[in-house]
């Protein structure tokens, strides 16, 4: 069964290149650019697993984050939070909000990649 | 067997016993168990007051005018029973300040003055030298009655009699010599007495005792008692008089003078102000003293209306002076033993006056008068010698022989002309004259020094013109026209009728004058100006509690080494090292030479001083010891009278207070500011590195994904390459932005001001654009230029401005249909540049966020819903640059209308069209 993957993020050529590498690891890749499309999409596909980038237009991926995990239809969702921003303090804030792994940009295709796979097995 | 020899040789046993005592107390307050630290002694101490005036001269003047003896008695009782609080005050602020004598609390209230010391001794001398006559002459009568015995011979004129035959020249020696080895044996740094107080509390028992014994001896041996003389006075038509009434209307106003001269009497004579203030042990004695020196005044008095009716009625009137008849009563009734033991009381009363009195003002003299004049003496080089403490008690004891002696000459000039008691208020009026700058000086802070030396002058002036001058005229020293026709024959100056006043006692008339004058004098010269800083500071010394007291200012410091000479000098090098090591000790120090040389050593050391040479002398000697800081005391004296006051000065140290108050609050939000900024630079890095790491986020994805797959199609790998390519510039580019932007903040980017021509750099910009703006197909119109604007600015700058403002509007207008219109127009003092765009406006709310640094107008307007190319910092560095040029940067939109971007910067004054325009419409 080919996992569904949501990518959100406000960075056009970041999301080229994880629509691109997802696409060629074989998972359904759909693509939001700003939080609350991110809801709404995710909602609506429910989706295996989110990409969620922290610092975006209208919605901060805590937000997000959070909106998600109250959502009682997705109780499988994983999260990946994606930042910039590698604050100690920001990774500890988007592990309490329920997100299943942060990731600091830039990050390793290759890592991110055994990541998904680890958290979707 | 009361020859003379036997007179003499009691007298001398006497004054030898005193003398042992003495030596015995001083020798208990050397051990350190003081005899006379009990409030029993220090009132019969006080018993001073009566002097040979009381125990013979009280029953003459009860012969002559009944009870009219009594206000000498009231107004001390009334002082201490009334006025204790007034006592009690200049005795703390006498042990505060180590006053040495009424001359030395005077000087020392306002300003340590010295000349002020100097003329309150003068007239403390003067003043009170008729009074020692009167105990000479008291004494030397008699020894004359007594030595005639069994004869009642009334003594010849004091001047009648050869200067070596007359025995009061020989009572004035005897006491000077004794009053020498009483007073004068070795120098006290605190100027106390001890042995001479029990001394004096001695005398005060023989007085009261001798007398007690005369008045029982005539009340119950003569007569039947009390009664038994006052009703045989009665029958005598002309001794009865005495019991009625007053022998003129004056005298009524008579008593007033006298009670309210006694009062001031019982304070301010030298002897009242030694035994009560000075040589007081401990304050609180002064509690019992308030009603136990009352009591032994009434005591003393209780049989003088007797003995002087006893005697009236025994000797035929004329006969016997009744300034005797204590003595003569006894001697008429053949009592050898009380006659003798009557002698001996009013020998105790006579030289317990002068003891304590030549003691005081041979201080006074030493301390306030000769010694400031020697020490001004620079040839007789005294300021160099090291020890003076020898040559002090010299000039002591040459001042207790020259007071005594003068003392004599008055007898001898002026002695007979009056009674004991008139003689006596001689004095007391002149020591009045001291009432308004000491009890003044106590209450009021407005007293100055020049007042205090205006009042003194003129109350002594007219004391003498009224009341010593006359005492001189009347005895025939000088002519007795002066009295009945006035000074060079002018009416209105006559000395006991001044300015044509009339109608009252001479000594009533003379207190009139002499307290006007000089109350007048001393409120309204006091008046005439502010005190000064130092006088000032006394002020609240003695009026405003004791407490401050020993706070001297010296504003700089001296060492052991010169401090303790200096002491040596005075004190004599023991006692000076003894007092050091006390101090080092209490100051909890092993040895002299541990302490160190700060203000508090120089204080001691004043004070210390200030026992033996009195407080003015004391300043001036420590002064030319101590340095003074840098900012020293005259300075700091200097400051103060500017400001007029030391309240000034307290005014200037709360403003001060508040000054720090206000600082540490300023300090408060500097920290505070700080914080906020240190919270911003963490957040501006935080930024930085979000914004730095989202392009190389995309730069290692693609790198990463090409690398690890080599086979990726041709379009792909283009695509991708070109993705890479851009984003490097991206990174490059904001690289560069924010060096940019921390030179333009740090204020160290390099500037080149010329004179710049707007349109022509406006156009430049617009050409480097061109390619850019063709490709998007959007039109720029730079119809609105006005040639000829003139600013001052950085040419690059500007700009590096006007390609930010068209790029930024190109990236939001739209494609095909955008439209940007750049428009420059001048008033008289400003160019005004306009970028405007079709493009989706921007949110009031984001008016200003867009010129801080990263922030590209997000905040939840709709406006901005793409994430626009570029840093974030383009719009803060160009609204930097317009700001160093003194012009602004604002933007004027609303969504959906478009944006207008302007700056206006100021126009250079030699610009040609800057003076068409102002001539013109604009």
């Amino acid at each position: 069964m080919t996992h569904r993957v949501l990518i959100v993020d406000d960075e056009p050529n970041i999301v080229i290149s994880l629509e691109y590498l997802l696409k060629k690891e074989g998972f359904a890749v759909h693509v939001a650019t700003d939080g609350e499309a991110a809801l709404a999409m995710a909602a609506e596909l429910r989706p295996d697993l989110v990409l969620l980038d922290v610092m975006m237009p209208k919605k901060s991926g805590f937000e997000v984050c959070e909106a998600l995990r109250a959502n009682p239809d997705l109780p499988a969702l994983k999260i990946i939070m994606l930042t910039a921003k590698g604050r100690d303090t920001e990774i500890t804030k988007g592990l309490a909000l329920g997100a299943n792994a942060y990731v600091t940009k830039p990050f390793s295709t290759k890592d991110l990649v055994a990541q998904i796979k680890t958290l979707l097995a | 067997m009361l020859q003379g020899w036997v007179v003499v040789l009691a007298s001398f046993l006497y004054l030898g016993v005193l003398f042992g005592i003495a030596w015995y107390a001083d020798r208990r307050a050397d051990q350190g168990r003081s005899l006379i630290a009990n409030p029993v002694v220090y009132a019969l101490s006080l018993g001073v007051y009566c002097t040979t005036w009381t125990f013979y001269g009280s029953v003459g003047r009860a012969a002559a005018n009944g009870i009219g003896f009594l206000p000498i008695y009231l107004g001390p009782t009334l002082l201490f029973a009334l006025a204790g609080f007034i006592l009690y005050r200049m005795i703390r602020v006498a042990k505060a300040n180590r006053i040495t004598s009424i001359a030395d609390f005077v000087a020392s209230r306002y300003g340590k003055s010295q000349l002020l010391g100097g003329l309150v001794t003068v007239i403390a001398v003067v003043g009170v030298i008729p009074y020692i006559a009167l105990q000479l002459k008291a004494v030397s009568n008699s020894f004359t009655i007594l030595s005639n015995y069994p004869e009642i011979v009334m003594p010849a004129a004091a001047g009648a009699v050869p200067l070596f035959q007359d025995s009061a020249l020989y009572v004035a020696m005897i006491l000077a010599a004794f009053t020498i080895l009483f007073g004068t044996r070795h120098l006290d740094a605190t100027e106390r007495h001890e042995g001479m107080v029990a001394a004096i509390a001695v005398e005060s028992i023989v007085k009261l005792v001798a007398f007690l014994a005369v008045g029982a001896f005539v009340v119950w041996g003569l007569h039947g008692g009390v009664a038994d003389i006052f009703a045989r006075a009665a029958e005598v038509p002309e001794v009865a008089r005495r019991l009625t009434r007053a022998d003129t209307s004056a005298s009524y106003g008579s008593w007033g003078t006298l009670v309210f001269l006694s009062l001031f009497a019982a304070l301010l004579l030298p002897r009242q102000f030694q035994i009560a203030v000075v040589e007081n042990v401990d304050v609180k004695h002064l509690n019992r003293a308030v009603w136990m020196f009352p009591l032994y005044l009434f005591l003393i008095n209780l049989f003088v209306l007797p003995v002087a009716l006893a005697g009236l009625l025994h000797f035929p009137a004329g006969t016997v002076d009744a300034d005797t008849f204590v003595l003569t009563l006894p001697m008429a009734h053949q009592q050898e033993g009380l006659a003798l033991f009557v002698f001996i009381g009013g020998l105790s009363a006579a030289t317990g006056m002068v003891i304590v009195e030549t003691i005081a003002l041979s201080t006074m003299v030493c301390n306030d008068l000769v010694m400031p004049l020697l020490l001004r003496l620079r040839w007789l080089g005294l300021a160099e010698k090291a020890d003076l403490s020898g040559l002090l008690l010299e000039i002591r004891r040459w001042a207790i022989a020259i007071i005594l002696g003068l003392g004599y000459l008055y007898f001898r000039v002026a002695g007979e002309a009056y009674a004991l008691v008139s003689i006596g208020l001689i004095s007391f009026a002149a020591v009045a004259q001291f009432a308004p700058v000491v009890i003044g000086g106590l209450f009021w802070k407005g007293g100055t020094r020049d007042g205090a030396l205006a009042g003194l002058a003129a109350g002594f002036v007219l004391w003498a013109y009224t009341l010593l001058l006359p005492s001189f005229a009347k005895s025939g020293w000088l002519p007795e026209g002066f009295i009945a026709h006035g000074l060079f024959g002018i009416e209105l100056l006559r000395p006991q009728h001044l300015f044509g006043l009339s109608g009252l006692d001479e000594i009533t008339h003379c207190l009139v004058w002499s307290l006007l004058a000089n109350l007048g004098a001393y409120i309204g010269v006091s008046l005439l100006r502010v005190p000064n800083a130092r006088e000032a500071r006394q002020a609240s010394l003695f009026v405003g509690g004791t407490d401050l007291a020993g706070h001297t200012a010296w504003g700089g410091s001296a060492g052991v080494a010169d401090l303790l000479p200096l002491a040596a000098r005075f004190l004599g090098r023991e006692r000076a090292e003894e007092a050091f090591l006390r101090h080092a000790r209490s100051r909890g120090l092993k040895s002299v030479d541990e302490l160190p040389g700060d203000a508090r050593l120089a204080n001691f050391a004043e004070n210390l001083l200030a026992g033996a040479i009195g407080s003015a002398s004391a300043r001036a000697m420590v002064a030319s010891v101590v340095s003074e800081e840098p900012l020293g005391l005259d300075e700091v004296m200097n400051i103060l009278d500017e400001a007029s006051q030391v309240r000034a000065y307290s005014r200037e140290l709360e403003q001060k207070s508040q000054e720090l108050t206000r600082a540490t609050a300023d300090l408060r939000q500097a920290n505070e500011r700080l914080r906020e900024l240190d919270r911003m630079k963490d957040d501006f890095i935080s930024t930085v590195t979000h914004e730095l790491r989202t392009p190389l986020t995309s730069i290692r994805a693609f790198s990463e994904m090409l690398h690890e797959d080599p086979k990726t199609d041709l379009e792909q790998r283009t695509k991708f390459l070109g993705i890479i390519v851009s984003e490097t510039v991206r990174l490059s580019r904001l690289i560069n932005q924010i060096l940019d932007m921390a030179k333009l903040e740090s204020g160290r980017a390099e500037w080149t001001v010329s004179a710049i021509d707007v349109d022509e750099v406006i156009r430049e910009a617009a050409d480097s654009l061109t390619a850019l703006y063709a490709e998007k197909r959007v039109a720029l119109d730079l119809d609105g230029l006005h040639p000829g604007l003139t600013v001052m600015a950085d040419r690059d700058r500007l700009m590096q401005v006007m390609v930010n403002l068209l790029s930024n509007a190109l990236k939001f207008v739209p494609t095909d249909t955008g439209r940007v219109k750049v428009g420059a127009e001048g008033t008289a003092s400003e160019v005004r540049v306009s970028v405007t765009d079709n493009g989706p406006g921007i949110h009031a709310a984001d008016h200003e966020v867009i010129f801080d640094k990263f922030r590209q107008g997000s905040g939840g307007t709709d406006v901005l819903t793409d994430k626009p190319q570029g840093t974030g910092l383009g719009l803060p560095i160009s609204r930097q640059i317009i700001e160093y040029f003194n012009g602004r940067l604002w933007v004027e939109s609303a969504p959906g209308a478009g944006a207008c971007f302007l700056f206006t910067l100021p126009r250079q004054a030699s610009d040609n069209d800057a003076k068409q325009t102002q001539g013109g419409s604009q």
